[in-house]
């Protein structure tokens, strides 16, 4: 497969394509920009209100004490799963078109995790007691509780968010040390400079790099895995109806991987455009990913018709009952928004004209963030409104706060994605550059053998 | 840099990898030890090609993961028994089962700063100021071009030797680099 579609593609070429653009913005970056800043607007100003009056501004009650600041921390932390995907696995796999968009996938789960992170530090309303969430020794002389999945959920997060932002910059070194070596003006060479560690190229640096490149690879892959399937534990292990079931980490996990492509796809669909990158991030790249969104959503949508089997076959009152709840109860518009989106949309990816074209994946896109989001909606409020005792039953609807701090996380979101368009690199370059043809040290010789 | 103008060595400037993977084998064969080549991105085999010896880093990331995994289940042991035990869901004090997660994660964010300190540790970086950044074609290393530089330092190094055998095997220039 051409990574790189175009003649006579030079490793010049390449760099000032990728470049470009960070010494040059669109006008589409302004504008993107322009929209996203308002957001992150709003999310200050419910951060400031949330800390002024407490969680009363939400929606949650009494029975439903998880609203939609776990349905946006679960969302957020599934975006970041396709970034690890595709940086990790598909290294391990040598999957050489990870190479036009690992960078940007990376940067968008660390965005993405940053995003949820935020989530568990304010929903109690108190964030200056975060600090509880630690094995710190403290002033009440009490430790945390190892036997809760809240709390490895504390491990799993924070290790996920640093593991990728190491991985994320010691990918960008080599790449930093191009703009320093290009930067025109004092403060791109200092600033690039500074973060390019004094990177030069040598073989023998490269070797050590290669190797812990692989390494972080080999870590970054059973830890993504973990991660979400340790947010599924925090809904498992209890033992609410539609919550207790051992299907839920390898369905959480193709989830996450299911709608972290689907954000990629958001994203990469129109920077592409923008950035005049299509002959790097080709149509071939979005096949690939679409295809990835199929059988993810697939599997998803075997995942529900397992539950519904599961909860008829345990011969559960409750199981069965959550379950019917769920799909014809007080929530079911919001059931049957994650079905269409999640189970139907990605089927259309079978039709080669609909997985080929840029604009039909783009609107698919939406379509998978949207039916995700209302995954993690329904999975979290149906559960908790109806459970054993109808006396206890309730029904929780969102306010406009709850809204507001979706919002402001998506503008906290594309901020943060969009400031790493403006001035770091977003394709690989020295990834990129060495999976050509031309980097093959036995290009154009006769016998042409590999080691 | 004791005095200034003082030659760090010989640099040679190539065009494509295929003539970089050569001439590495040329110095290499040629005996030099104190030298190195500069790539845009890793070029497949070369470190072979000069032949250097395979990375001990794995062994610092194995040894920095099982820190990291004992650590944390020590940690989990001593908080639920000696630190503060206390009942909960009528599990014993020590219930290993469920101190397996924390215990992997720890062991993962452990040799992930073991495999990124490790690497910077072997590649003495940082190191923001190197001689041969003083040369202005080096800028091309981290784009386009590919670099030998062998040190004045190297006890085969001879000035007219050395650029003779670099400009034998392609280069497109050679020059002198200053301290």
């Amino acid at each position: 497969m051409t990574l790189v579609t175009g003649n006579n593609v030079t490793f010049k070429q390449l760099t000032d394509d990728v470049a470009r653009p960070i010494e040059d913005p669109p006008l589409g970056w302004w504008l993107a920009f322009g929209l996203a800043l308002p957001l992150l607007g709003l999310l200050g100003v419910a951060l400031a209100y949330l800390l002024w009056e407490g969680v009363g501004i939400w929606g949650v009650n009494n029975p439903v004490g998880w609203g939609w600041a776990i349905v946006n921390f679960v969302f957020w932390v599934g975006i970041g799963h396709a970034g690890t995907l595709i940086s990790a696995i598909l290294f391990l796999f040598r999957q050489n078109w990870r190479t036009a968009v690992n960078r940007s996938a990376e940067a968008m789960t660390i965005f993405a995790v940053i995003c949820a992170g935020m989530f568990p530090g304010i929903h109690t309303g108190r964030p200056w007691l975060d600090y509880w969430m630690f094995p710190l020794p403290n002033q009440m002389q009490m430790w945390p509780n190892f036997r809760s999945p809240l709390l490895w959920d504390v491990f799993a997060v924070s290790t996920y968010f640093t593991v990728s932002l190491l991985f994320w910059y010691v990918g960008l070194v080599p790449d930093l040390a191009t703009m320093r070596d290009r930067a025109k003006s004092k403060i791109g060479q200092f600033a690039y400079g500074l973060f390019a560690l004094g990177w030069r190229g040598s073989t023998r640096h490269w070797q050590h790099y290669e190797k812990a490149y692989l390494l972080l690879a080999g870590l970054a892959t059973p830890l993504v895995l973990s991660v979400h399937t340790i947010v599924s534990f925090d809904f498992a292990v209890s033992n609410l109806p539609g919550w207790h079931t051992t299907i839920f980490p390898p369905y959480f996990v193709a989830g996450a991987i299911f709608s972290g492509f689907g954000m990629v796809l958001t994203l990469l669909i129109p920077l592409r455009k923008w950035y005049k990158l299509e002959h790097i991030i080709t149509i071939k790249h979005l096949e690939n990913m679409a295809k990835v969104i199929l059988l993810t959503g697939s599997l998803v949508g075997y995942a529900y018709a397992m539950e519904f089997f599961i909860a008829w076959y345990s011969g559960n009152a409750y199981e069965s009952f959550a379950f019917v709840n769920r799909a014809f109860g007080d929530y079911w518009w919001a059931y049957w928004t994650m079905v269409s989106c999640n189970v139907i949309s990605p089927q259309l990816v079978w039709f080669k004209k609909i997985r080929r074209s840029p604009m039909a994946l783009f609107i698919l896109s939406i379509f998978v963030n949207i039916g995700m989001w209302f995954e993690r909606f329904v999975i979290t409020v149906t559960s908790l409104h109806h459970d054993f005792m109808p006396s206890s039953w309730g029904y929780y609807t969102a306010t406009f706060w709850d809204l507001a701090f979706l919002l402001g996380s998506f503008g906290l979101f594309f901020t943060l994605f969009l400031l790493f368009c403006r001035f770091l690199p977003m394709i690989a370059l020295a990834e990129i550059k060495a999976v050509l043809p031309i980097a093959n040290p036995h290009y154009g010789e006769e016998d042409g053998h590999h080691e | 840099m004791s005095k200034p103008n003082q030659p760090f060595g010989m640099l040679a400037e190539y065009t494509t990898a295929r003539e970089i993977y050569h001439a590495c084998e040329s110095v290499r064969d040629a005996g030099y030890v104190r030298w190195d080549s500069h790539t845009p991105f890793p070029v497949h085999n070369l470190d072979k090609a000069m032949g250097l010896r395979p990375s001990p880093l794995p062994w610092i990331v194995f040894a920095a993961g099982i820190s990291g995994a004992s650590l944390g289940f020590l940690l989990q042991w001593w908080v639920s028994t000696i630190a503060y035990p206390i009942v909960v869901h009528g599990k014993p004090y020590f219930s290993y089962q469920a101190f397996v997660p924390v215990t992997f994660e720890l062991g993962i964010l452990f040799s992930a700063f073991g495999a990124v300190l490790g690497m910077l540790g072997l590649n003495r970086l940082p190191q923001w100021y190197h001689s041969l950044f003083n040369a202005p074609k080096f800028a091309r290393a981290t784009d386009d071009r590919f670099f030998i530089s062998i040190e004045v330092s190297d006890p085969n190094y001879d000035p007219e030797k050395t650029r003779a055998l670099l400009e034998s095997t392609g280069a497109v220039s050679v020059e002198e680099v200053e301290d």
